[in-house]
């Protein structure tokens, strides 16, 4: 039996190991490597500077511009999604009127419901862009949004939406929440479809309202997957690099007022060029990252509940 | 006929006898349902807005967005197919992903195994080097990826096919290693040792053993790498930037990109619907599997 178990071991974890090493852990070095040089990318010419990119980047009012639109989007995407998705998960979960014998039932349709929301995390981000550049489309009267809003009656509303400096940043997080919620609508169903339904019949039987159903079990229930989600939630908003390149006004405008870190990263290498000076930006997103997850696994804990 | 009719009306007469428990909040139930239907036509509409518009000629398109076909102009499908060259990124799309589904499917599994069921020093290293590679930025892996793509000696990578191959495996391999590791670990493990009693190798029994077992893990975590490679938008426009083999992703927001206001958005929404149909058809037939695939990261 133990013959040959080490050789099929080798054998079953060299390829896999090889390819990510060389795709995955080697580039992982090499951005440390690179973020300390300045280089365009000719084989043999970066030329070493120390941390002379970090100073840059502490200095650059372009960065921080960026920097602050994810950490806009870090707060308030998460929120916002996480919100409506623990909304809708309820709603169809234990927002129904009591029928077929079962104190707590979702409502009815809640399959169907599931599959729309989902829907457009399993479509490409570059279609979704696409889609919301032609809702946002300025014109008063060809624009979608704007057009509805006109036959609606509320022509004040209508607006530039993503040509308007105070409105672009908004816009796009939008978009997020959007694409975000059928994710957390359908990953809170499942985990509160395995919260016992006796708790919830208890806590009726002694005169609870829905409300404080959701917030006194509900939620206290939830919370490890509430806390995960933010997590998942925080990384999507540290990106949104195809929907600003797609749908924003010359790439990050109007004005820089939808530029984020990802975009500023890409236009310096292989727009610009600067390739030390971008991978610093990396470094810098990697610490963001850590920081983030870091943070919400230390303030957003609390005692596990056993059920 | 008479036997549906007699399980339907079954239950509503259940409901009809019981009074109503929930007296509370009427309103609060219209409005609770009313917003359900209000997010169920915010995702749903503009994702049939592009099916319909598909069929609607570039200037309709946008001078009325919110109408419907007059007539149906089904040569969008042939422009985007033919002139816009949809019909070659899908078949790039078709080779990339084919080749990098499979290798991730393969390798993934194989290490998943190694990983879960055999006891060796630096297992566990092993281990947690995949599964930290969950947690690193794309963005700050791109630049050096590029360079190792480019300088990459005796074969060339960039804008090649097995170039992204290998790299669409390389960044689906986290995931997957930490999937079918948990996966493996939950199959009994009789079977396996009935078979190498009986004489098989530890390659057959894998092959013919194991793998089949687990084949609902693999159909999860298939279909997670499946929509996310057919999808990915980054790493083919950073390494792939030669026209002749763009993937559809790259392609259509190059597209987009290029009309403005003006151009063939007939052709382009017809573009859109060509990229989708694959996906739409994998979440039609497998909504659950796909949404328990998509979550299952999340949920441990």
């Amino acid at each position: 039996m133990r013959h040959g178990k080490y050789r099929f071991i080798v054998g079953f974890l060299a390829l896999p190991l090889l390819i990510y090493g060389i795709f995955v852990i080697s580039p992982f070095v090499q951005a440390f490597q690179i973020s300390t040089t300045e280089w365009s990318g000719l084989r043999g010419t970066a030329k070493s500077v120390g941390l002379a990119n970090y100073g840059k980047l502490l200095h650059s009012d372009e960065f921080w511009n960026a920097l602050k639109h994810n950490v806009v989007m870090l707060v308030l995407v998460p929120i916002a999604t996480l919100a409506l998705g623990l909304f809708f998960a309820f709603m169809l979960n234990v927002g129904g009127r009591a029928r077929r014998g079962a104190v707590i039932t979702g409502v009815r349709g809640a399959t169907f419901y599931k599959f729309v929301y989902f829907f457009p995390q399993v479509i490409s981000i570059t279609i979704i862009s696409v889609i919301w550049f032609n809702i946002y489309n300025p014109d008063p009267h060809d624009g979608m949004l704007n057009s509805l809003l006109g036959v609606v009656g509320l022509d004040s509303f209508q607006s530039a939406w993503l040509g308007e400096g105070s409105l672009a940043l908004a816009c796009i997080m939008l978009v997020m929440v959007w694409a975000n919620v059928g994710f957390y609508v359908v990953l809170f169903s499942a985990a509160m479809a395995s919260i016992p339904r006796e708790i919830y019949e208890a806590a009726l039987l002694d005169g609870a309202g829905r409300s404080q159903t959701f917030f006194r079990i509900t939620l206290p229930l939830l919370w490890d997957t509430v806390q995960t989600g933010w997590v998942y939630m925080g990384i999507i908003a540290m990106d949104a690099f195809a929907l600003v390149q797609i749908m924003s006004v010359n790439m990050g405008g109007p004005d820089g007022a939808t530029d984020v870190v990802p975009l500023r990263l890409y236009l310096t290498a292989f727009r610009d060029s600067q390739f030390g000076y971008a991978a610093a930006m990396g470094v810098a997103m990697l610490v963001v990252t850590l920081l983030f997850a870091v943070l919400t696994m230390r303030f957003a804990r609390r005692e596990r509940i056993e059920y | 006929m008479t036997t549906t009719e007699t399980t339907e009306a079954r239950p509503r007469r259940a409901t009809a006898a019981r009074p109503r428990r929930t007296s509370e909040g009427g309103t609060l139930n219209v409005f609770s349902h009313g917003m359900l239907v209000v997010w169920a036509l915010m995702v749903g509409m503009p994702l049939l807005w592009v099916l319909w518009s598909s069929f609607k000629s570039s200037g309709d398109i946008l001078t009325t967005p919110w109408s419907l076909p007059g007539k149906l102009h089904f040569e969008n499908w042939i422009n985007a197919w033919e002139k816009a060259n949809i019909g070659k990124m899908f078949l790039n799309t078709l080779i990339v992903v084919g080749g990098s589904l499979t290798g991730t499917m393969v390798l993934g599994s194989m290490a998943g195994y190694v990983l879960a069921r055999f006891e060796f020093p630096g297992n566990r290293l092993i281990y947690y080097l995949f599964v930290a590679g969950m947690s690193f930025p794309v963005f700050m892996l791109v630049i050096p990826l590029f360079f190792v793509l480019r300088d990459f000696p005796g074969l060339p990578l960039l804008a090649t096919y097995q170039g992204l191959i290998a790299v669409y495996i390389a960044y689906s391999l986290p995931f997957t290693v930490f999937f079918m590791t948990a996966f493996f670990r939950t199959l009994p493990t009789s079977v396996a040792e009935a078979a190498m009693i009986d004489g098989a190798s530890h390659a057959r029994t894998f092959f013919q053993v194991m793998l089949p077992m687990a084949k609902p893990g693999l159909i999860s975590v298939g279909i997670f790498n499946f929509l996310g490679q057919w999808n990915q938008y980054l790493l083919p426009m950073v390494l792939n930037q030669d026209e002749d083999k763009y993937v559809l992703t790259q392609g259509l927001a190059n597209l987009a990109l290029q009309q403005g206001y003006q151009g063939d958005w007939g052709g382009l929404m017809a573009g859109m619907m060509i990229a989708m149909l694959p996906v739409l058809l994998v979440y039609i037939i497998f909504q659950r599997q796909v949404q328990a695939g998509l979550t299952a990261g999340a949920l441990k």
